[in-house]
């Protein structure tokens, strides 16, 4: 059908003005499309970042043990359990799976934790802090500590515990002052300040500790094991996914973000709703706007349509002209629309750097190809109905004789 | 001689009821290969729907048709479409060619639209066919450009592009000076002599009627002659 294509191309190019507006509405509607996946993709991106960005994306904690069974004389079940609120659960055999989560597709980082709460005490000041106790060289697997430290080093040697900036303030300490840790077990360790760190979280920076795991193992007598494992993954979208794997190849209780975040991620559906909506109104506008400019050239050229149909061309290939001339405008104008909306968003800042205050725009969520795609087939979509009308053109009455 | 084409009581009536209007009344007719035709008859006496239902662009009220020994009135769009590209070319009275081509280009057509492409043997035979017109120097002109006699030499040579047996020709001289309609007019015997191609020309012109062997006169929805 290259001769189709000869005549569609001809049939575009010898309005060119016609044609370049056409084009132009298509892709301005292609830009629109491009700029609402970017900012409601960059939007949805940045929501994460600051809200999980810092958290577990996949926790493994360890599951609370059966209650032992007692089976009493008249064949009652008496179950013992404990009442309490802490979790006393330990992953015993955690470090034999490390290395088996590291390996897993997808996992960026893996942290074994131990944690409880306990006492710091300076003096005659006493704060609660909930107690982190994590592998050294490993404390920004997870809350990326390097980057919020403001004094000190975020490094948890032996006998090092590392503090949030209000905690210290509160408390009045300086990098290099000792002072006590005491456990919820009772245990009472002396650690040296060894860093500040500022996250801008208020419950961390006024509570959080963190020491190295071998100072948690004492301090909550816990020789082997740890509380939880806690994962940071390359996307963290594929938290659900991952945490199945892991839970399988395991058999620990893997648990991703999103079962405590169901809000967010029903606030971030709707947005992409809403995304969805807009974009199929962009295409709808395309739709409209190829059927009738291509409706009224059908019109137009019905004399030509009926010479040529006259001349021994089928109505097959006068569809093909018409739907033709509608797939190439939708691909010059999605191009373009997709170049503009490439151009557009270029100034603004990357995924990386989104500050509050500016808009999201995520020059690399524009689902540039995707608009093109659509865009054509809303055009090809959109001749169909002028291609049909123009092939059903009577020779004997166009051509007017 | 053989027959070409024959049309036995054929009826065209137009529209329904009190405004039917009936313009064929049991016309039989016909062509022998070679043959060199006028259609003759007043306005409004049914040449342009006779040439059109011979064109097999529409179809007649009843009656039968057959041409090349093919019968007409049974065959469906698509054969009818492919029958008239291999067999049929046309000459309207205004010529009717594609404005955003070219002189070559519009000749070409019937033979592109068949093989999908401009082959270069088309080409080829669209030059000779537009020098044999006296457009030599005119070949790649956007048909635009031309003026009315030269645009109806580029119509003629379309006609004959896929050497159809059959040109229906609907007052091809009817828009032109003397000077164009004569030489129009020789290019056509120039050919039917030539290349035995068929013609019916519809006229009103004595002198193109004249110059046929043959004079087809409708009066009241039939033929005489
Ligand atoms: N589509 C149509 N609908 C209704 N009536 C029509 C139609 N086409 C033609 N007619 C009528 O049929 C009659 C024959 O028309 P036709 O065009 O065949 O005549 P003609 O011999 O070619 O005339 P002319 O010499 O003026 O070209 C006329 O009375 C015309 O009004
Ligand atoms: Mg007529």
């Amino acid at each position: 059908m290259l001769y189709g294509l000869k005549i569609a191309t001809r049939y575009l190019t010898a309005n060119k003005g016609q044609t370049a507006l056409l084009v132009t509405g298509v892709a301005v509607g292609v830009f629109i499309f491009i700029f609402m996946s970017a900012l409601i993709g960059g939007l949805a991106e940045f929501i994460l970042a600051r809200t999980v960005g810092d958290l577990s994306h996949i926790t493994i904690e360890a599951e609370t043990e059966d209650p032992a069974l007692l089976v009493a004389s008249e064949g009652h079940v008496l179950a013992v359990t404990e009442r309490g609120r802490t979790r006393d659960a330990t992953l015993a055999e955690a470090a034999t799976w490390l290395p088996l989560i590291e390996t897993v597709a997808g996992v960026k980082a893996v942290s074994p934790e131990i944690t409880g709460a306990g006492f710091l005490t300076r003096g005659a000041q006493v704060a609660q802090v909930s107690v982190v106790g994590v592998e050294a060289g490993r404390e920004s697997a997870i809350l990326d500590l390097a980057s919020y430290m403001v004094e000190g080093e975020e490094r948890v040697g032996s006998g090092v515990i590392v503090l949030g900036r209000d905690l210290a303030d509160d408390l009045a300490l300086s990098i290099g002052q000792a002072l006590h840790l005491e456990s919820s077990k009772g245990i009472t360790a002396n650690l040296t300040l060894g860093g500040i760190f500022e996250t801008g979280n208020g419950s961390m920076d006024s509570a959080r500790a963190f020491v190295s795991l071998s100072t948690a193992r004492t301090l909550f007598s816990m020789p082997q094991g740890v509380t939880q494992i806690e994962i940071k993954l390359d996307d963290l979208n594929a938290a659900d996914a991952t945490a199945l794997r892991i839970q399988s190849l395991t058999g620990l209780n893997a648990v991703p973000w999103t079962d405590d975040a169901e809000q967010l991620m029903e606030a971030l559906d709707a947005q992409a709703q809403t995304g969805y909506f807009l974009k199929a109104f962009a295409l709808i506008t395309i739709v409209i706007g190829v059927a009738s400019a291509l409706l009224l050239s059908t019109y137009r050229r019905r004399p030509e349509i009926g010479i040529m149909r006259a001349m021994g061309a089928g109505r097959g290939f006068v569809v093909f002209v018409f739907v033709t001339q509608g797939a190439l405008i939708g691909l010059l104008g999605g191009i373009m629309g997709a170049g503009l909306g490439y151009l557009a968003l270029l100034p603004f800042p990357t995924r990386e750097a989104f500050r509050p205050g500016t808009l999201p725009l995520d020059i690399t969520q524009g689902s540039y190809g995707l608009a093109i795609t659509l865009t054509v087939i809303a055009a090809i979509l959109a001749s169909i109905l002028p291609a049909r009308s123009a092939a059903r053109v009577d020779p004997v009455t166009a051509i007017g004789q | 001689m053989t027959t070409l084409l024959e049309v036995r009581d054929l009826f065209k009536t137009y529209g329904a009821g009190d405004t039917a209007t009936r313009v064929l009344r049991g016309l039989s007719l016909h062509l022998e290969e070679g043959e060199l035709a006028a259609l003759l008859g007043p306005s409004g006496s049914g040449k342009s729907t006779l040439l059109t239902i011979l064109g097999t662009l529409m179809k007649p009220t009843s009656g039968s048709y057959t041409m090349l020994g093919q019968d007409m009135i049974a065959a469906n769009d698509a054969e009818l479409t492919e029958f008239r590209n291999a067999h049929i070319g046309f000459v309207f009275q205004f010529h009717n060619l594609l404005p955003d081509f070219t002189a070559l280009e519009n000749v070409v057509f019937p033979s592109a639209v068949r093989a999908g492409r401009e082959t270069p043997a088309a080409r080829a035979r669209g030059r000779d066919l537009l020098k044999r017109m006296g457009l030599a120097d005119r070949i790649d002109y956007p048909t635009a450009n031309l003026s009315g006699g030269q645009k109806q030499r580029v119509a003629v040579a379309r006609a004959l592009m896929n050497s159809p047996e059959l040109v229906l020709a609907d007052e091809p001289t009817g828009n032109l000076d003397r000077a164009s309609a004569t030489q129009v007019m020789e290019l056509l015997s120039e050919i039917n002599r030539e290349e035995g191609t068929t013609f019916l020309i519809s006229t009103h012109d004595e002198k193109i009627a004249a110059a046929c062997q043959r004079q087809i006169v409708v009066v009241d929805g039939n033929v005489t002659g």
